[in-house]
């Protein structure tokens, strides 16, 4: 299986895509989250968030939910939706590859949430179309130097000193 | 599947802690949250039943430090052990970097050892990674115990490709970091060679 790699240009055209998204669907958060439990990126108030156990729950909940849809012979449940007091949780799949999640309170609604999130759905897509694409070229160059080419036992010991 | 984030200098490794129920895995990650410096983890989350069994998973993420101007960032999961979790357990293999496999090493255990090794073996196939390659690390853990069985045995049943292995007993911590480290090593090393 391929390594996923994130670059600048990428990395900021999704910062983009989900800023404007934060601001559109009038929400507090917006994340991208790998299937596999990784955030991507994220925008909004995530001072008081630990995004990254976020993360890791959100990929587990896509993950059950999956194994839940291919039980009854869906193919996934691409929308998820959690109703809070306060704030929602919307979870939506990107090209059956990424999770973008939207916290969002009583200044939004679900309505307008869902329809902000299918635009921005699209524009995402695209962005990592292109990453897929430029990980299966990039994997045949040389001159890309993997920062862990030339990583030495020294190196990895070093991380355990402590 | 390894998260290499350019724009971020960061790399993220997926490690899953997998063995027969009430093998220790838990205890690993409590041992491993409990003994690293507040600034280099986040928060230990267990999905749990109300008897502390693992439901879905363990989840703790480690910053190690920085390699060669990459921030590296492990993510710690456990499965759930019990036979009949075996739905949940193949969902956390999903993107996995390398494995720890946690062995009950009291004489009782033996056949759930056995077969927790073949379940894992069946669903690390299942997504499309081979046991025989991906970085394993064996731990024998519960040495302490009366009623465990002599390390040459559990290795010979056991060991299934001549992977590092470690005697442990987890809630002293005894072996918690070498298995940590041996696996981590292999995965890192791993990268090298892609």
């Amino acid at each position: 299986m391929s390594d996923f790699l994130l670059f600048d240009e990428e990395f900021h055209l999704i910062k983009d895509v989900i800023s404007r998204l934060k601001t559109d669907a009038q929400a507090k958060v917006v994340f991208i989250v790998d299937k596999n439990g990784q955030q991507i990126a994220a925008q909004g108030d995530i001072e008081s968030l630990d995004t990254t156990s976020l993360a890791s729950l959100t990929a587990g909940n896509v993950a059950a939910t999956d194994g839940l849809a291919k039980l009854i012979g869906e193919k996934e449940f691409p929308v998820l939706f959690h109703e809070g007091e306060r704030d929602n949780v919307y979870i939506a799949i990107v090209g059956q590859r990424v999770i973008l999640v939207v916290i969002f309170d009583e200044h939004s609604s679900l309505g307008l949430v869902r329809l902000r999130v299918r635009k921005a759905t699209q524009d995402l897509e695209k962005i990592f179309d292109t990453i897929q694409k430029k990980v299966e070229t990039e994997k045949d160059r040389k001159d890309l130097d993997s920062p862990f080419a030339e990583i030495t036992d020294e190196d990895i010991d070093s991380l355990f000193r402590d | 599947m390894t998260f290499i984030n350019y724009a971020a200098r960061e790399i993220n490794c997926k490690i899953v802690f997998y063995g027969p129920g009430l093998c220790g895995k838990t205890t690993n990650l409590q041992y491993i949250y409990d003994r690293t410096n507040p600034s280099a983890k986040g928060k230990l989350i267990s999905l749990a039943t109300e008897t502390d069994r693992t439901l879905f998973f363990d989840f703790l993420p480690l910053d190690l430090g920085t390699v060669r101007g990459f921030k590296t960032r492990f993510h710690l999961y456990t499965v759930p052990g019990q036979v009949f979790y075996d739905a949940s357990r193949k969902l956390i293999l999903k993107g996995v970097d390398g494995v720890v496999f946690v062995a009950d090493s009291q004489e009782a255990r033996m056949d759930a050892n056995v077969e927790s090794l073949r379940n894992l073996e069946k669903n690390l196939k299942e997504h499309g990674f081979d046991l025989a390659t991906i970085p394993y690390v064996l731990q024998l853990n519960k040495r302490d115990l009366p009623t465990a069985v002599a390390v040459d045995e559990l290795f010979r049943q056991l060991n299934f490709k001549g992977e590092p292995t470690f005697e442990a007993c987890a809630p002293q911590g005894t072996g918690v970091f070498d298995t940590l480290k041996a696996v981590a090593k292999q995965v890192l090393m791993e990268l090298r060679k892609k």
